[in-house]
């Protein structure tokens, strides 16, 4: 099998008044594990249902290696599509099932048999061939949708949130088992999550929507680290994010007047000229907590005093809700790196001093004056 | 989960039961004994016991009669379910699902007998159609549309459609659209997806189409005699015509007793191919009943 480029360039689709995809250009590369992630409606599924041949857009065009596919109806792609439900066939085994592609190509029958044997193989699924859909649990379903997509040798592989119907552990573990389909098969996949931590662990691209747009497409730690927006970084992970104005400006150095917070240094990638309005985020897990006011050795650290509100304990780390004195609330993330039989050491209300140095924090959307 | 069976079940079927035993049991052994006895004087039956009845059935013209029932009733109810399934899956995508089952129900609110007049003022020497064809200046004498076997079954398509449309609209309704996206998915064109993935699923409501359209129109009686005229009678009209003309009962039984043979015959041979998914033990058991009863009383 071999991945195809897909080209997806200017399109743009409405449901009556509502625009589902506006202006939206996207480039993906051969034998690429590529996810379209955003909230429901901001028009990911839609755009999986145009690369499919589900739906036309209203404008821009779809190319796959280079060859427009806009007018070729679903059959006459060589994509294939794994569906949120499933969709699995309940009249038909689960042999007959993966076998429904090359039935209606009409293969013979022993090339039929060895095929549909190799693909419930790679879905460790031989031991099923003769249940029917009905007889399988969630996970086995999902991997027999799989099977069935991929035997057709499709060069793109759609899967529209394969995993949402699925529990949590057992989403983990398809996650890496279609992890390890992609390495084996080496097709492109064209992922639609809503779930960033889906996103985030098997893509090697991600492109962030909301409302239609495509606001930010890059590696997942690009994404994580280095949001374009307050809504990708709101949406990717769980962050402090604050609105305010650079004051000074130093070389790469900057300093932030939050109203909320007060003034915070941060580091940016280039100069930030004072007067510039900007939004400041900084992740929970990058700022320390800490019962003492670290001591003043470094001349970069951003140190908040506060008061625990909600310590929410959860085994290998706790979630802190730290409430400043004026009145805003940091979430804080401290790791349980070492073995403690102290009991916590930090308890509700009571005052702490939060710290983080200026490369931790970044500034998200910049407005220069 | 399954409700556990209690006697309170029984005690709420007895109604029914009563209504069954009275109303369709009695006199369905009425007629089975009829068929076994001497044709009275003048009408009726005499307590004795004869295979007269059955004897004459092996006569050339209700042996003709039965076969053109027959293929009335196929090519109708044939006819019936094309045009059921299109509309059926119509109506089970609409937007506007209750406006398009009202119309479906609207007919039923007409008397059947006003409705077949209805289409003799259509059909008719005198009618619309010929009418229409006239004042345009296309004939100058009729076309004979009544009184052959196509109105037959032009009419009894008509009547009998909504029987169709109801039942293969409620399984459709439930049946997931998504899957004929995964048919197209993986290389079946249109119609492929529909008959491969939507028929087979659609399946239980396709049988009760089939008997419930092809059950009444076998036991048809008041369609052909109006329309039919002398090309169009039906077994049902001989089974009139031996009781209100010839007044021979006992063969107006035996007819009837085919009548009804054939249908729960080709019922349960029909259910007995259709074991999976589908119609289950209890529907099979209603659908047997529904076709004694059309058979038995035919209109």
């Amino acid at each position: 099998m071999n991945g195809s480029d897909v080209t997806i360039s200017r399109v743009g689709k409405s449901f009556g008044s509502f625009a589902a995809l506006d202006d939206v250009s996207l480039d993906i590369r051969k034998g690429e594990f590529f996810s379209l992630l955003g909230p429901s409606g901001c028009g990911k599924t839609t755009l999986l249902r145009i690369l499919g041949g589900f739906e036309v857009p209203d404008e821009g065009t779809v190319a796959i290696d280079g060859v427009d596919v806009v007018g070729l109806s679903a059959d006459k792609r060589r994509t294939n599509t794994v569906f949120q439900s499933y969709a699995l066939f309940p009249h038909l085994s689960i042999f007959e099932n993966v076998a429904f592609p090359l039935r209606l190509r009409k293969v013979p029958p022993k090339v039929l048999s060895s095929r549909v044997k190799d693909y419930l193989a790679l879905v460790q699924l031989e031991a099923h061939a003769d249940k029917m859909p009905a007889q399988l649990s969630g996970g086995q379903k999902q991997r027999v949708a799989i099977a069935r997509a991929l035997i057709n040798e499709p060069s793109v592989l759609l899967l529209d949130e394969p995993l949402s119907a699925l529990d949590a552990k057992l989403r983990q573990h398809m996650l890496v088992e279609l992890d390890s389909i992609h390495d084996k098969v080496g097709i492109t996949f064209i992922y639609v999550t809503h779930d960033q931590g889906e996103a985030l662990s098997v893509s090697d691209r991600i492109a962030v929507m909301n409302q239609g747009k495509v606001l930010q497409v890059g590696p997942p730690h690009e994404i994580y680290e280095d949001p374009a927006t307050d809504f990708v970084a709101r949406f990717i992970g769980e962050t402090n994010l604050f609105r305010g104005a650079v004051v000074r400006s130093e070389g790469l150095l900057a300093t932030v007047a939050i109203p909320e917070v007060g003034e915070v240094l941060v580091t940016t990638d280039d100069p930030v000229p004072a007067g510039s309005s900007v939004s400041f985020a900084v992740r929970p897990e990058k700022i320390r907590i800490a019962a003492q006011k670290p001591a003043a050795a470094r001349k970069d650290l951003n140190v908040v005093k506060g008061a625990v509100d909600e310590p929410i304990y959860s085994g290998f780390q706790t979630k802190f809700y730290v409430r400043t004195e004026k009145g805003v609330t940091f979430k804080v993330f401290k790791q349980h790196a070492d073995y403690s039989d102290k009991g916590p050491e930090i308890k509700w209300r009571q005052e702490v001093f939060l710290s983080w140095s200026a490369e931790d924090g970044t500034l998200v959307e910049v407005a220069r004056p | 989960m399954t409700a556990r069976p209690t006697k309170g079940g029984a005690l709420y079927a007895l109604p029914n039961a009563l209504w069954l035993t009275f109303f369709f049991l009695a006199p369905l052994l009425i007629i089975v004994a009829y068929s076994f006895m001497k044709k009275g004087l003048y009408g009726g039956v005499e307590n004795e016991f004869s295979l007269r009845a059955y004897a004459l059935l092996a006569n050339a013209g209700i042996v003709k009669v039965a076969f053109r029932t027959l293929l009335v009733a196929l090519a109708a109810t044939a006819l019936t379910i094309l045009i059921a399934l299109p509309v059926g899956y119509n109506m089970a995508r609409s937007k506007n699902q209750t406006l398009k089952l009202f119309l479906v129900i609207v007919p039923f609110w007409t008397n059947f007998l006003i409705r077949i007049y209805a289409w003799i003022a259509i059909l008719g020497n005198e009618g619309t159609i010929n009418g229409f064809l006239r004042s345009v200046g296309l004939i100058s004498d009729p076309i004979h549309l009544m009184y052959n076997q196509g109105a037959v079954i032009l009419v009894l398509v008509y009547m009998y459609l909504p029987y169709a449309v109801l039942p293969l609209f409620s399984t459709m309704d439930k049946f997931d659209f998504i899957l004929l996206d995964a048919a197209r998915d993986l290389g079946a064109g249109k119609l492929e997806s529909i008959v491969k993935v939507m028929l087979p699923n659609v399946r239980s409501g396709l049988v009760t189409a089939v008997l419930f359209t092809f059950i009444p129109i076998f036991g048809a009686y008041a369609v052909p005699l109006l329309v039919g005229g002398k090309d169009g009678y039906m077994l049902g009209n001989v089974i009139a015509d031996q009781v209100m003309k010839v007044r021979d009962w006992p063969f107006a039984s035996s007819i009837s007793m085919v009548v009804t043979f054939v249908s729960t015959i080709g019922v349960l041979l029909f259910l007995a191919r259709q074991k999976r998914p589908g119609v289950s033990k209890e529907q099979a058991a209603a659908l047997a009943a529904e076709a004694a009863v059309a058979a038995g009383g035919g209109r």
